[in-house]
């Protein structure tokens, strides 16, 4: 691809450059928006819980069904959601990151060639 | 709880030369795959990060070897199999703890290091005092994981080999400590990837049989599996399906649960044995490839320990196992005898084994590089050494740890395996990842925010930890033994009241880290600070797979 390369870019020679760049900010924006509430939203997830498992004993002890508790659902509900969040993390990111990634890291590199 | 191996009664179940032949199998055949590994290991990259030439998959593969410790596997499945549910909220903070790896570190990490946690940490700071701190908080997580594994093999030569004597398991930490030191040496790290990598396999499958066994058992209804669990364990019944048994007693130990749970969460992604594995990898990609492989195989093993303990709690039941040789840690092994006999229990006794040797072997290489790449290369040599100088210190130091390894589980023989792994995840959560992501993504962090952090975070989880109750002063209601490390009930000098310092140490870590950044006058490397941030997102620059 370092042979498309356009000729027009000789000032982005440095990183700086490349860090003010709207192309970089548009892709670490774009990583940001997605992994910031991810993250907060499997802690939340995670810490209700165990908050639930530490202070609703009734609550998670109740059976729904043969001697399955809601505690067992809630457990496994936690594996669900971990698994859930790999799967569409790694398709958005093979989508939405990497060309655009690839594409500023020939060009970095090929300038520094 | 602390002294179970002592007891002087053998164990009665298994053959142990089918056991000892099992295992020298495994060993011989993981030897001559780490000799043919060591052809190519050329240079540093070769010796620190297999060259960089792992796939994802092998390298996520190779990440679940690393992660399932002999704790987790003994460890969670004999905790459910007494404590019931509560030995299952473990498992879910180990898995969900991925999450954090996955979104926030494995890849821009990946991008930015060459070898260790400290060449990311030291980026865009000063040097020298980030590098040494880095590197010494990265030892102290390797050796207090590496006493947990060796004390580990200790309990387990008890229960599979029938060595009940002090000297014969001493004896036997030694040869585990040696043949470690023997794939580390010869393979570095691309033999030590390939002893994962054939451990983790053996683990998942073993453990998948016997989960399909326990469950064709009760003709693939999990709800019949419980309540025989319930029907064989008079003493908790029901409650062994719920919250409560272990942490649930009083206002203390729920806080102690929050306080686990968030070291758990949170130590994973700060374990320095982990994030090395993200070198291996050619690319970015790759390592997102290894966390998600890690996690699908990390997770699925978990719902299989589900299993293994609620069988063993039903078909071993928790009055066997509490009188075996090794007591918690011993239900999966009883298990595997009572479904399949000896062979049986000769197989899940070598991966048992297996599973220690391969998590020391990569600890042990883990601690090596830190050393000798961060504190020998780049500390005390100041980058003024050839790649060929700093490898053979990593395998000066290999040999090293490798006595220490051994000498300290001769010394921790006996010792509370959960809570030494507890330890190196609250001393990971507290000192590791707070800077970890500071200097990822807050621009203004600092030298001295790194510092305070780190220093700070590792100071007051061992300083907590000695002042616990998990060191002294804590005594069962019931018998009046000692539940600490210091089995002497006169000597307590415990002040607080927590097992876990994971709630008090985390936040302080990470308010250090602020504290320290906004006192101090240093300004922000702008040019490095562009370099590591483009190089983390983009891969520019990055360290690239090493082509023989």
């Amino acid at each position: 691809m370092s042979d498309t390369r356009p000729t027009g870019d000789q000032g982005l020679t440095t990183y700086r450059d490349v860090q003010v760049s709207p192309d970089f900010s548009e892709l670490r924006r774009r990583f940001r928006r997605f992994v910031f509430p991810m993250t907060g939203l499997f802690l939340v997830w995670y810490f209700l819980y165990v908050l639930l498992a530490d202070y609703a004993h009734d609550f998670m002890s109740q059976k729904v069904g043969g001697n399955i508790t809601v505690a067992l659902l809630f457990g496994l509900g936690q594996f669900v959601s971990t698994f859930a969040i790999t799967m569409i993390y790694v398709r958005w990111a093979d989508r939405r990151l990497d060309a655009d990634a690839d594409r500023m890291r020939r060009l970095i590199e090929g300038e520094h060639e | 709880m602390s002294t179970p191996l002592l007891l002087p009664q053998a164990t009665d179940i298994g053959n142990p030369t089918v056991n000892v032949a099992i295992f020298a199998l495994f060993v011989v055949a993981t030897l001559a795959i780490v000799f043919r590994a060591s052809r190519n290991n050329r240079t540093a990259a070769d010796f620190y990060a297999g060259g960089r030439n792992f796939t994802g998959p092998q390298n996520g593969i190779a990440i679940a070897g690393d992660y399932l410790s002999a704790a987790s596997f003994l460890g969670i499945a004999g905790a459910i199999a007494i404590n019931g549910y509560d030995g299952f909220l473990y498992s879910i903070g180990f898995l969900v703890a991925w999450l954090v790896a996955l979104l926030l570190v494995a890849e821009l990490l990946r991008n930015t290091g060459r070898f260790t946690m400290a060449d990311v940490l030291s980026f865009r700071l000063k040097q020298r005092p980030v590098r040494m701190a880095a590197a010494i908080s990265t030892l102290g997580v390797c050796f207090f994981y590496l006493l947990a594994q060796m004390a580990g093999a200790g309990g387990l030569v008890a229960l599979l080999l029938g060595i009940d004597s002090r000297a014969g398991q001493s004896l036997v930490i030694a040869v585990v400590g040696i043949i470690m030191i023997t794939y580390v040496l010869v393979g570095g790290m691309k033999g030590t990837t390939w002893v994962q990598i054939i451990k983790a396999v053996l683990l998942v499958i073993g453990a998948g049989i016997m989960t399909l066994w326990v469950l064709a058992k009760y003709t693939f209804n999990l709800s019949g599996l419980l309540g025989a669990a319930v029907d064989k364990s008079p003493a908790a019944g029901e409650k062994l399906l719920s919250p409560g048994l272990q942490y649930g007693l009083t206002g203390v130990t729920k806080l102690d649960f929050i306080s686990l749970a968030l070291a758990l969460v949170l130590g994973t992604a700060g374990l320095p044995h982990v994030l090395m594995r993200f070198y291996t990898v050619p690319s970015s990609k790759e390592a997102r490839r290894s966390v998600s492989w890690a996690i699908w195989i990390i997770g699925i093993f978990y719902l299989f320990t589900l299993v293994l303990g609620y069988g063993a709690a039903a078909i071993v039941g928790p009055d066997a196992i509490k009188a075996a040789p090794g007591k918690a840690n011993s239900a999966a092994p009883l298990l595997a005898f009572e479904l399949g006999g000896e062979l049986l229990l000769g197989v899940i006794s070598a991966v048992a084994f297996a599973t220690i040797l391969a998590v020391v072997a990569g600890l042990t290489i883990t601690a090596s590089t830190s050393f000798a790449h961060d504190i020998y290369g780049q500390v005390i040599k100041k980058g003024q050494v050839n790649a060929d100088g700093e490898v053979r210190v990593a395998r000066i130091t290999a040999l090293v740890i490798g006595a220490v390894a051994i000498l300290g589980g001769i010394f921790a023989n006996g010792q509370n395996i959960a809570f030494l792994v507890a330890l190196a995840f609250a001393v990971a959560a507290s000192a590791n990842l707070p800077t970890i992501l500071y200097s990822l993504f807050w621009r203004r962090f600092n030298t001295r925010g790194a510092l305070w952090s780190i220093y700070g975070g590792l100071a007051a989880t061992i300083i907590l930890i000695a002042f616990s109750p998990v060191v002294s002063g804590k005594v069962d209601a019931k018998t009046g033994k000692s539940l600490s490390m210091i089995t002497d009930t006169g000597i307590d000098f415990h002040w607080f009241p927590l097992d876990n310092p994971g709630i008090v140490s985390i936040p302080l870590a990470f308010l250090l880290g602020w504290l320290g950044t906004v006192t101090s006058k240093e300004p922000v490397d702008v040019d490095k600070f562009a370099e590591m941030e483009v190089r983390s997102l983009t891969g520019a620059g990055a360290e690239k797979a090493v082509h023989h």
